[in-house]
């Protein structure tokens, strides 16, 4: 189970998912056998429609048929659907309020290989800007099928993002899960690291680094960047004083960009992300050692949690 | 095939002259509009809301109606001004059509105005969003057919052709496309600004079956609309020649009226061309 990768995650629970649920249907952009929704297809290739290269038209047939009553799963490759077709997912998904679930592949640096035209590191920011959109971004393979049926359920557009490969395995099958509500992973009080994503599980690495150190760091997962869980990020705030924001996007507009605008209004503390710079990434050899090339190494996260630690009021650094 | 009589036909004739004049009252009501494109399409409206479309307005949401998506969104004072008509809502209510709290858009919203199928506006979504409305009633096994309206300049965007490919694939015999080519288009006439020409061999090639009519006589739009129905392996194109802003001498094939507004005495002289001053209940 270590070994799946997020997307066959997601690509095999939306075809058993598919069996409980007949009105679940799934677009694809001749991607079907990299997002994996080709589990999908060969499991109800009457329920599957594949347009070819052209992202926006599949949004919009995704449209019609959530216009026709069907719950669509719109599978593209996340650089693709969240820019060539970000106007179609603007009209006629969050401004008409349509049922679509657009299922975001090759999310973040994930396709590692094929390099920066193909890294999707800003989508988060694009959908979060839209009225309406809900965005989901699992932490793992077992997360993402977790969630499946759970974006099936929501009534409303929803951005799922999946990565193409696997990350460190986070999440327990089984225990509780629920969009808008945050994760609590790892108790601490003199910080707290908000992760989302491929960024969970190095979190929690980070957080067992700080401890060897006396830095005590909670650790919170926010899966759903929109709406953002208000309450656990302000108990965080308030029990912490510091935050260390972590994810697979860049640094504007991401999670990072949310946890700092509610904290700015609610309740200032320091606050630090840890994210993509404001570059574009290079190609890598494989994810892990790509990720820490862009700036998202446990060692950032750790420095992160030691600046933050010692900005924050009388704050100075234990050892 | 139905054989209309001759009252059918002058009744249409009369729907259309009253959805124009409707159309240019709306928008010299609001200050802002686009009348060309409303003129242009006003016989293809009165065909699909008077004969054409099966809908019920005491039950706008009903699962098994047909659908019609106004994908040129920007003539959405003759869509309004049919579906009033129709009675899926007072016409009174776009008296302040414009104003922040009138419920009817600039360009037509699904959520908000009764009848209105899909949201549009943003010019080329509508053929797209058509397959996906005929694939769900093919699932379903519905009698629900899907109209679809596009301008021909709104046919120079590509998601437009994306869309033709997708519902060729699919064999959507259940989706008609009517193309209003009336050949202007807001900086000019259409064949200056962007060629398109051999529409209908565009169309073929992509897989349609294409049928050419006069977009202003609303016995061949009812004839092309009938033949539609008996063609079981290939979604339906219906090029309508048209002109843009006909019936109105001075508006007819200029493309300043594609989104400007008539003065009181314009519009006073165009209803009087329009010949409907006096069926005001009409």
């Amino acid at each position: 189970m270590a070994e799946l990768s997020m997307r066959e995650g997601y690509g095999r629970a939306l075809a058993d998912y598919g069996k409980m649920n007949p009105k679940v249907v799934a677009v694809d952009v001749d991607t079907s056998a990299s997002t994996l929704s080709h589990f999908f297809a060969r499991e109800h290739p009457e329920r599957f429609f594949n347009v070819g290269i052209a992202e926006p038209c599949a949004v919009d047939v995704g449209v019609g048929l959530a216009l026709g009553g069907y719950i669509p799963f719109v599978n593209a490759f996340a650089a693709l659907l969240a820019l060539r077709s970000l106007e179609q997912i603007r009209t006629c998904v969050c401004y008409a309020n349509t049922n679509v679930k657009l299922a975001a592949s090759y999310a973040g640096l994930s396709d590692f290989k094929d390099g920066p035209t193909h890294f999707a590191m800003t989508d988060i920011a694009n959908m979060r800007a839209l009225p309406n959109m809900n965005i989901i971004v699992p932490c793992d393979a077992a997360q993402a099928a977790a969630f499946v049926p759970l974006v099936a359920e929501l009534v409303g557009p929803v951005y799922l993002r999946i990565n193409r490969g696997s990350t460190l395995p986070v999440y327990q099958p089984g225990s509780a899960l629920q969009i808008g509500k945050g994760i609590l992973h790892r108790q601490g009080i003199d910080l707290t690291i908000v992760a989302a994503g491929s960024m969970v599980g190095r979190a929690l690495l980070a957080a067992q680094e700080l401890d060897k150190d006396g830095i005590h760091a909670r650790v919170v997962e926010i899966h759903t960047i929109k709406p953002l869980d208000g309450e656990i990020l302000l108990d965080a705030a308030k029990e912490t004083g510091a935050i260390v924001t972590a994810e697979e996007h860049v640094r504007a507009g991401g999670l990072g960009g949310a946890v700092s605008e509610l904290l700015a209004e609610t309740y200032p503390i320091p606050i630090e992300r840890v994210g993509i710079r404001d570059e574009f990434c290079p190609t890598g050899r494989n994810i892990e050692g790509l990720l820490d090339a862009c700036g998202l190494s446990v060692a950032e996260i750790i420095f992160a949690a030691r600046k933050v630690k010692k900005m924050k009021p009388g704050g100075t650094e234990k050892q | 095939m139905t054989e209309l009589s001759y009252e059918q036909i002058t009744s249409l004739e009369k729907i259309a002259r009253s959805l124009r004049a409707d159309s240019l009252r709306f928008i010299y009501g609001r200050g802002s509009g686009h009348p060309g494109g409303a003129l242009s399409a006003a016989e293809i409206l009165a065909v699909l809301y008077f004969h054409e479309l099966r809908i019920d307005p005491q039950h706008p949401n009903w699962s098994e109606r047909d659908r019609f998506i106004l994908s040129k969104g920007h003539a959405s004072a003759v869509l309004y001004a049919a579906l009033a008509r129709r009675g899926f809502f007072d016409k009174n209510e776009l008296k302040n059509w414009g104003e922040v709290d009138c419920p009817h858009q600039g360009h037509p919203d699904r959520l908000k105005t009764p009848g209105v199928d899909m949201t549009s506006g943003i010019l080329g979504h509508g053929v797209a969003v058509g397959v996906g409305l005929a694939l769900a009633a093919r699932m379903k096994k519905s009698p629900s057919r899907t109209y679809v309206l596009i301008g021909d300049g709104e046919s120079q965007a590509g998601i437009v052709w994306e869309g033709a490919a997708a519902a060729a694939k699919y064999r959507l015999s259940n989706l008609v496309v009517i193309l209003d080519l009336n050949d202007v288009q807001l900086d000019g006439p259409m064949h200056e600004i962007m060629p398109m020409d051999h529409m209908a061999q565009r169309w073929e090639a992509c897989g349609w079956y294409v049928m050419q009519v006069n977009g202003h006589s609303v016995r061949q739009l009812v004839e092309g609309l009938d033949l539609a129905r008996e063609i079981h392996d290939k979604p339906v194109c219906i090029i309508a020649r048209t002109t843009k802003g006909k019936g109105v001498s001075f508006m007819e094939n200029d493309s300043f009226w594609h989104g400007n507004v008539p003065s009181k005495e314009q519009l006073e002289q165009a209803l009087l061309e329009l010949g409907v001053e006096e069926e005001k209940n009409g």
